[in-house]
């Protein structure tokens, strides 16, 4: 019997022949990142097991990443960074994307693919749980906490149980209106936010194929509420173009054997799909847009690891173009790479910059993690006042955003956009 | 974690408590590795549950820990982002274990990898079953979790593979045992 792309990959990282799900295996690490939140509680388990002269396995290998609380004035998240940054000298590492320098990027897991440290192949651990995104690359790729992340910093290595995979196959060609976001809130609302639990995702079928590299990253970015281990496609010669043209280090490509297992197998009908939004306060309570029109709403944010992409502003100008907008709709590029973006991307000749000015948006916010996960109270976008916001981010549960009193409603950039034109809930189709 | 028996009061939380509830994001500044902020991670442990579901708080206005020792939760408890915070404060709150139908995966082995709180799967669901503040029992190594007011015992799942690293005291402890780190 053959195996999946993910028990391929496992096989390969622990230099077996075979494994299969529910084998306890211990696996070498290809990449280990961390940010400013988790960055200095994993240093402190280094040093702490390993001595305080211990050192990383590889310097080359620990990506150090701060992306979640750059811009406040909280003194414990400057000194969060300042840990980082004597860390990263002492340790010699090589990957450091530093706040306030020319390196800086902004959110870790749009970071990791820009600067070619997702190859297919590899196994990519992360302080955090959207580290699931990028098995868009072809790898496995998961989160883990301080502790195992301390240990794999020490040594390399890190025990796993073997996943069973789950596959998803999306057949056909998306409708207007209908983008990644809605693909995969579609798959959570059906599975349930632990329908996936302990699983390996695995998408394929010609709508995933049609995808570019930013949507097959919001597909598995969200892999985690579903509950999932990790999600995954197989490389592609798209997968190839993006990677090679960041980096020349050697990877090697997966693709599941056609007798492989599979715990079980959707498929989907992409033409049938809507757009559609989770409403508060679970990522699986998934609802299509043209049922909830008009719902009331106060303000729009677009940003994150899951909506703050490239693909996800063009989508958004899309919709925002030659209209206004009749609330708040707060903007972060999820890096300094797609701030850039907006200058050089264009609609009929408007740069996406001047089509969200013209539509009355906030000016974008310097790139970080911002509000999506609520932060310090002086965060950009935070949820303060017990608001109804239209996200592009990825999770909903009660004070997501920030207050105890907000509630946070899921959607893709369309939909954002759309929303933000309306005034309400609103369905994108009848804006393109 | 060497005890065997844990007593003490149980607080009863619902279905898919997240970890943002366990420890919302303003205080995820906190480093659990210093001391002094791994006691503050502890007095705010599950100040993120809302008050409506929740009137009864986990650690009580201007206290540094919780009376209680057990959680009693539902399905897919832990469930959300991988912060290692989330078990820590309920570790440092005092809390020994969570007794819950199901837990995500991430939150899981974060409490086997730290040691923090035992993360023990219920037969069936609890939620009925107990009060917050019902003294209860819980004996891992027998697999029984009793409810001192009312006298009803459950069955506990067994810890299954990871019991060994459990027992070890954590990731690290496991591995010295195994050789894979030396002491």
């Amino acid at each position: 019997m053959g195996m999946t792309i993910t028990e391929m990959i496992l096989a390969h990282a622990s230099r077996r022949e075979r494994v299969s799900p529910g084998d306890n295996i211990w696996v070498s690490a290809d990449i280990l990142m961390t940010h400013d939140v988790c960055g200095p509680g994993t240093i402190g388990v280094l040093r702490r097991e390993f001595g305080a002269d211990a050192k990383v396995w590889d310097a080359e290998k620990v990506v150090l990443i701060p992306d979640h609380y750059i811009y406040t004035a909280d003194e414990k998240c400057h000194r969060n960074v300042d840990t980082l940054r004597e860390f990263a000298k002492q340790q010699g590492i090589k990957y450091f994307y530093d706040p306030g320098t020319e390196s800086y990027s902004g959110v870790c897991h749009v970071t990791l693919p820009e600067k070619g440290h997702t190859r297919p192949g590899e196994v990519l651990f992360g302080t955090d749980s959207h580290t699931c995104t990028h098995g868009a690359f072809g790898e496995f790729a998961t989160g883990i906490g301080n502790t195992d992340a301390g240990f794999v910093m020490g040594t390399g290595k890190l025990l796993l149980k073997v996943p069973a995979s789950m596959k998803f196959v999306i057949d056909g060609k998306l409708p207007k209106g209908v983008v990644a976001k809605d693909v995969i809130l579609r798959i959570i609302g059906d599975l349930g936010v632990d329908g996936a639990t302990y699983c390996a995702m695995e998408f394929a079928g010609t709508a995933i194929d049609a995808m570019d590299m930013d949507e097959r990253m919001t597909i598995c970015n969200m892999a985690i509420e579903a509950g999932a281990k990790n999600g995954i496609i197989a490389p592609d010669a798209k997968t190839i173009a993006y990677v090679k043209a960041r980096t020349d280090k050697p990877f090697q490509c997966f693709h599941s054997d056609a007798d492989a297992s599979y715990l079980s197998f959707r498929h989907y009908r992409a033409e049938d799909l809507e757009p559609v939004v989770a409403m508060p306060f679970l990522p699986d309570n998934v609802s299509k847009v043209s049922a909830l029109q008009g719902h009331k709403i106060d303000r729009v944010y677009i940003g994150s690891c899951t909506g703050g992409k490239v693909a996800d502003f063009i989508q958004a100008a899309s919709v925002l173009k030659g209209r206004k907008v009749k609330l708040d709709v707060f903007l972060v590029p999820a890096t300094v790479e797609v701030d850039h973006a907006l200058d050089t991307e264009k609609i009929d000749g408007r740069t996406l910059r001047q089509i969200f000015a013209d539509a009355g948006c906030q000016q974008p916010a310097p790139p970080s993690c911002a509000a999506c996960l609520g932060g310090p109270v002086d965060t950009y976008g935070r949820c303060n006042h017990g608001e109804v916001c239209v996200s592009t981010t990825n999770r909903n549960f009660p004070g997501r955003m920030g207050s105890a009193d907000s509630a946070t409603i899921l959607a893709s950039p369309l939909t954002a956009a759309a929303s933000a034109v309306a005034g309400v809930l609103a369905d994108p189709r009848q804006y393109l | 974690m060497s005890e065997n028996v844990i007593r003490g009061k149980a607080f009863v939380v619902g279905d898919n408590i997240d970890t943002d509830q366990i420890i919302p994001a303003q205080y995820l500044n906190l480093v659990p590795t210093i001391p002094e902020e791994y006691r503050k991670l502890g007095s705010h442990a599950l100040c993120g549950l809302p008050v409506e579901s929740n009137p009864e708080r986990f650690v009580a206005p201007g206290q540094e820990g919780s009376v209680y020792r057990i959680i009693v939760g539902g399905r897919n408890f832990g469930c959300g982002s991988s912060r290692e915070h989330a078990p820590i404060s309920l570790g440092a709150s005092g809390a020994k274990a969570v007794v819950a139908e199901s837990f995500a995966r991430i939150f899981f082995r974060n409490c086997v990898a730290t040691g923090e709180i035992y993360p023990v799967e219920s037969e069936a669901p609890l939620a009925a079953h107990f009060k917050t503040g019902d003294e209860a029992e819980l004996d891992v190594e027998a697999g029984v979790l009793r409810n001192a007011r009312s006298g009803e015992s459950f069955k506990i799942k067994p810890l299954g593979d990871v019991k060994e690293v459990v027992e070890a005291g954590g990731i690290f402890a496991y591995a010295r045992s195994k050789g894979m780190i030396s002491s």
